[in-house]
């Protein structure tokens, strides 16, 4: 379950109503939505989000995001990071 | 496309085959949980690409397969009834229920609206004071949060025409309950990637020492189920069971602590009915006493139905992966994507829809 | 039972399973499909039905004809890139040219709901008279009823159109050949997005434009260049997928299709991402696909690229005699897949 799609947060507007109701601007693609935010607090401008039924539910790690399946065939990834090989 | 086009490449993806063709010594059957991937598999052709000794199945990972009969036909009932606005995901659009299904209760009448998100479902209801406004509320725990959200906001903001027809599920108990089966013979598993966004990863770690199984959280791209098919079957080639993470760009272990926080304010831990595979305890998620007034259900005042038979559909032992879709008598016969007897015939997704189409270009070519 | 009595046709096919007209039944897929076959086509059964292609073509006094009907019922009747006025004028001319024909004359029955917005009319006819100055077509005939309130959806309207092939022998679907190349005129998903974003109240930025356009003239620079047409025809309801599958199914061919040579333009790739939807089965309404002898595929792509309309043409696929009447798609990562008919709309998902 779970069509999310990551776009670039390319503006933030207001919370005045709390926190719950912040919302960026996401741009996919060529296309920009409005997104709410709630779930990532933490998000920037600039940074990547996670979008799912209209709202952010993840920031993307863009460092982590080039793994390749050499660097798999060269090293280990339990959730805690922790390496083996 | 950002971030979507680089795990689509065909130079990555050739990349992943050899690693797992070199890997390989002998068979394994994975089996991934969720809808997503199965339309990825589908949609990019990957299960045949791999090599023979590995065998995907299709898991109940997609809410079209495993809302209850008898949820769509309550969803049908409050879509027919006088002043609802009915608003749903596309998904749930095709489900059949007994004897009908939601697009088919629009052409007699119902007010149904398609809708992206939960959110525009209370904007409908905000438009409309003087309608109920009723929200399908199906999915995994990446959905969950988003409606919370939605029902949240309708309490805060006291929106009182708004209700939701809650029907969430959760994966750890329908993986423990396949995993339970005697009849089993999955190898290892492929964890939903936008659930374990949400959930993070640590609660697949009981299942996976109890069951002696690999766990790998992994994505939706190709290059991502290439990637955490490999991660399994290393671990099947070298005997281990543990959880491993290959969408490590958009999972943490501690999954979205703000977002799970909107979960458990809004929703409680029910016992839920999965179609096809039964009554499994701690599955699914209501609304909380403090969100009672908006449960559709007691706001529509609709009686626990009786679970309903079966019928001819054998979705079940197709979800757990104990039967292949072929292995069905109505398949491609009485039961074809026109006229499903079941949920799996039903989506893109569904198990017995992708195999449909091979199926029938196998015949295409035989004849 | 009586009602396929009454018919007086021989309906093989179990349309009496759905008692009721359903949405998807106009979608062109599978369920549209079974009704023009099972109802339409037993009941007036001749040549130019049998051939089943865009317009019907015959000859009269040694002239070549092509002549089409078509009804346009959009909701929004404004969408951006377009109207309902410009989409029945335009519509119907490129079913003209599908044919090889070159379009002269056209009709217009509108079919108004009692309410709908004089200025509204005002527009909608304002439109239908630049796209048929802009297309080359008189529109000669016509006709206007008017439905109680709550009866008809604002607007409806019918044209129905006259072409005559000067060039070109049997551009239809039996046409098609083994070897054939298929060229696509240019990207693909953007009138289908932009109704449905209009429609459905999904905010893009900026608001993704509707491809509709006359192509009539980019067809007629093939023939008059002397590539040899098998078969023409635009991707409208239904998408790509859709009409490539009709194609092979209707000729006994195979098609093979190259996913990384089929154009989508970024808002229209960023859209149906969102939503979930595949872009293979978005409605078209300014563009076609051309089917070609093999050699003749670079030339005709060159030539289709010289005309603003068709500056993304380019070559899509090829035509095989196996698996006949099927359309497989090589996929972006090397795997292959079956392009099916879909059973009704394509609708968003959360899944």
């Amino acid at each position: 379950m779970c069509l999310a799609v990551p776009g670039k947060l390319v503006a933030i507007s207001g919370d005045e109503d709390g926190p719950l109701c912040r919302i960026g601007r996401v741009a996919f693609s060529g296309v920009v939505k409005d997104v709410n935010l709630a779930f990532a607090p933490e998000a920037r401008t600039g940074d990547y989000v996670l979008v799912h039924a209209g709202l952010a539910i993840a920031v993307i790690d863009e460092a982590r995001a080039k793994l390749t399946i050499g660097d798999l065939e060269a090293m280990d990834t339990a959730p805690d990071g922790a390496g083996r090989r | 496309m950002e971030l979507v086009d680089e795990y689509r490449d065909l130079a990555q993806s050739r990349e992943c085959l050899r690693a797992i063709s070199e890997l390989v010594t002998r068979p394994w059957t994975i089996m991934e949980v969720c809808g997503g991937q199965t339309h990825g598999i589908v949609k990019f052709g990957i299960d045949r690409l791999l090599p023979s000794e590995v065998s995907l199945l299709h898991g109940p990972g997609c809410p079209v397969c495993v809302t209850p009969v008898e949820m769509i036909d309550s969803a049908i009932d409050i879509a027919l009834s006088p002043d609802v606005i009915f608003t749903s995901f596309g998904d749930m659009a095709r489900v059949p229920g007994c004897e009908t299904n939601l697009l088919m209760a629009k052409a007699r009448g119902a007010d149904l609206r398609l809708v992206y998100s939960p959110l525009d479902a209370l904007e409908i209801a905000r438009a409309n004071p003087g309608r109920q406004v009723v929200f399908f509320a199906v999915g995994f725990e990446t959905t969950a949060p988003v409606t919370a959200m939605a029902v949240h906001r309708a309490r805060a903001e006291r929106i009182a025409n708004f209700s939701m027809l809650v029907a969430h599920v959760l994966v750890p108990p329908a993986m423990e309950a396949i995993l339970s089966s005697p009849e089993r013979r999955i190898d290892g598993f492929l964890a939903a990637g936008h659930v374990c966004t949400v959930m993070g990863t640590e609660e697949y770690r009981p299942l996976s020492e109890r069951f002696g199984v690999p766990i790998v959280v992994t994505g939706f791209e190709p290059v991502d189920i290439l990637q955490g098919v490999y991660m399994c079957l290393r671990q099947l080639e070298e005997g281990r069971a543990e959880v491993e993470n290959q969408y490590v760009r958009a999972v943490r272990a501690s999954g979205n602590p703000t977002a799970r926080d909107m979960i458990t304010e809004v929703f409680q831990v029910v016992p839920r009915r999965w179609r096809g595979i039964g009554d499994i305890p701690a599955s699914g998620l209501g609304l909380s006493p403090a969100y009672a007034e908006f449960d559709a259900e007691r706001r529509f005042r609709l009686g626990r139905r009786d679970p309903a038979p079966e019928g001819e559909c054998i979705s079940g032992l197709v979800l757990q992966g104990i039967a292949k879709p072929m292995d069905c008598p109505q398949f491609g016969r009485r039961c074809t994507p026109e006229h499903p007897l079941g949920a799996p015939m039903v989506s893109s997704e569904g198990a017995c829809a992708a195999y449909f189409k091979h199926r029938a270009k196998n015949a295409r070519a035989a004849s | 039972m009586s009602d396929d009595e009454d018919a007086g046709a021989a309906c093989p096919l179990p349309i009496s399973d759905y008692p009721e007209i359903l949405l998807a039944h106009g979608s062109g897929g599978t369920l549209t499909h079974r009704l023009i076959e099972s109802l339409f086509i037993a009941a007036f059964a001749n040549p130019a039905l049998e051939a089943r292609h865009d317009g019907a073509v015959f000859e009269i006094g040694g002239t070549r004809l092509a002549f089409t009907t078509d009804s346009y019922v959009v909701d929004p009747p404004f969408f951006p890139g377009g109207d309902i006025g410009s989409l029945a004028i335009y519509g119907t001319v490129n079913d003209l040219a599908m044919c090889g024909a070159r379009p002269l004359y056209v009709s217009a029955g509108l079919i108004l709901e009692e309410g709908f917005a004089m200025a509204a009319l005002q527009r909608v006819v304002a439109s239908m008279k630049a796209a048929a100055a802009r297309a080359g077509v008189e529109l000669v005939t016509g006709d206007t009823k008017v439905v109680g309130k709550g009866c008809g959806d604002g607007i409806f309207i019918n044209t129905s159109g006259i072409g005559q092939i000067e060039e070109g022998e049997g551009i239809s679907p039996k046409g098609v050949r083994p070897g054939d190349i298929v060229i696509l005129s240019g990207d693909i998903g953007r009138h289908g997005m932009a109704v449905m974003a209009a429609r459905e109240g999904l905010e893009f930025e900026p608001p993704i434009q509707s491809d509709s356009a006359p192509i009539s003239g980019p067809v007629l620079a093939l023939a008059a260049a002397g590539i040899e047409l098998h078969c023409l025809r635009d991707p409208t309801r239904g998408g790509l997928a859709t009409t490539l599958v009709e194609i092979a199914e209707t000729s006994g061919t195979g098609i093979g299709i190259d996913e990384s040579a089929v154009p989508v333009s970024d808002p229209v790739r960023g859209a149906c991402e969102i939503l979930g939807l595949d872009p293979f089965y978005v409605a078209n309404e300014g563009r076609f696909v051309a089917f070609v002898p093999a050699g003749e595929g670079e030339r005709a792509s060159r030539i289709l690229a010289g005309d603003p309309l068709c500056r993304d043409a380019r070559i899509i696929g090829e035509v095989t005699d196996a698996p006949a009447g099927t359309v497989t798609l090589r996929t972006l990562i090397g795997g292959s897949r079956v392009l099916d008919m879909l059973s009704g709309e394509q609708l968003p998902r959360i899944c």
